[in-house]
């Protein structure tokens, strides 16, 4: 397992997942979502090639209302 | 064009234009502070905006059922202009900035950089730094700063595609404070002038159209009424009265009283 830091939140994840196993894991859709991965954004078309290790800090946003 | 708008009144000579992107509307809203998703959309709606905010934030991961906003706006609907709301840095409302631009469709940004947590005001500096930066970056900027003419003119200069001052603090409802200050904008900037923040109510909206600014933005005016889809309507029709009366010149101001009817042809 690898110990991740995800919204300000350690969490474990699976060995070898990548960014979009990731969304899959928590049941997000990966087209409403942005991941923000050690302050790099991943864009949409690469978060299936982007693989998670130990230590990383994720930061998973979306649209809310805002004035 | 020779159309004639739905309301029947001439089309407007010079529709609002930002970055190369036309708006029937001069109404721009923020989808914040509604009861609930349905009540945001109704007032949308009801509003007529074509453009509205939008804000980024986390995904609440302890939620039971996370709902993201695009589950229940159309980006083909409404033009979705994501904030850099909540930012008190350069850096952090670039970062906003560009989530934003993933999450969305565009590269347009209502860009806030924010200064004091009890006003809401800008900070000016910050956002000159962080417009040079996203403009660099090819983003669309539309800056919220304050109604001084020099910040305007350095933000026009740095390339925002829009300038937008404040009528008054965010979400205060104080109405426009100081149009000598919005007109002196208006009458010195190419760009157009969008007045964001502090709209209370449809007189507010009307009376800072009628300074002759090309748009306003407003949210907690419509979420906090009592009845947001009504305001919506109220502030809509306010932006078009406003607009069209800037648009025919008012009558001079005297202190003296002028008959509307004939002197002549009174009996004896």
């Amino acid at each position: 397992m690898l110990r991740v830091e995800i919204n300000g939140k350690g969490r474990e994840v699976g060995d070898g997942r990548t960014v979009a196993g990731l969304l899959e894991d928590m049941e997000l859709d990966g087209r409403l979502v942005v991941v923000e991965l050690n302050g790099q954004i991943i864009r949409r078309t690469e978060i299936a090639d982007v693989t998670l290790r130990d230590g990383d800090r994720i930061e998973i946003v979306h649209f809310v209302g805002g004035g | 064009m020779s159309t004639v708008m739905r309301s029947g009144m001439a089309a407007d000579p010079n529709p609002l234009t930002i970055g190369g992107r036309t708006f029937e509307s001069r109404l721009i809203v923020g989808t914040g502070k509604y009861r609930d998703a349905e009540q945001t959309v109704a007032a949308l709606r009801a509003s007529g905006a074509e453009m509205v905010t939008v804000a980024v934030r986390r995904v609440d991961l302890d939620a039971s059922r996370e709902e993201s906003l695009l589950h229940h706006l159309d980006p083909k609907e409404f033009f979705l202009l994501p904030n850099t709301a909540g930012c008190y840095t350069e850096e952090d409302a670039v970062r906003y900035a560009r989530l934003g631009r993933e999450a969305g469709l565009s590269d347009w940004v209502k860009l806030e950089v924010i200064g004091d947590q009890e006003t809401l005001l800008p900070d000016t500096e910050a956002l000159l730094a962080a417009t040079r930066t996203l403009v660099a970056e090819g983003f669309t900027v539309l800056p919220y700063t304050n109604d001084d003419l020099i910040t305007a003119l350095k933000l026009q200069e740095a390339g925002a595609a829009a300038v937008m001052p404040l009528a008054s603090p965010i979400g205060s409802g104080l109405g426009l404070l100081n149009p000598v200050n919005i007109r002196l904008l208006k009458s010195r900037l190419d760009v157009p002038v969008i007045v964001d923040a502090g709209v209370g109510t449809a007189s507010d909206a009307c009376a800072t159209m009628e300074q002759g600014v090309d748009g306003i933005l407003m949210n907690t005016a419509l979420a906090a009424a009592d009845h947001p889809v009504l305001m919506a309507h109220a502030m809509r029709q306010a932006v078009e009265a406003g607009r069209a009366a800037w648009l025919a010149g008012r009558m001079p101001k005297r202190e003296w009283g002028v008959p509307s009817s004939p002197t002549t042809g009174m009996l004896d």
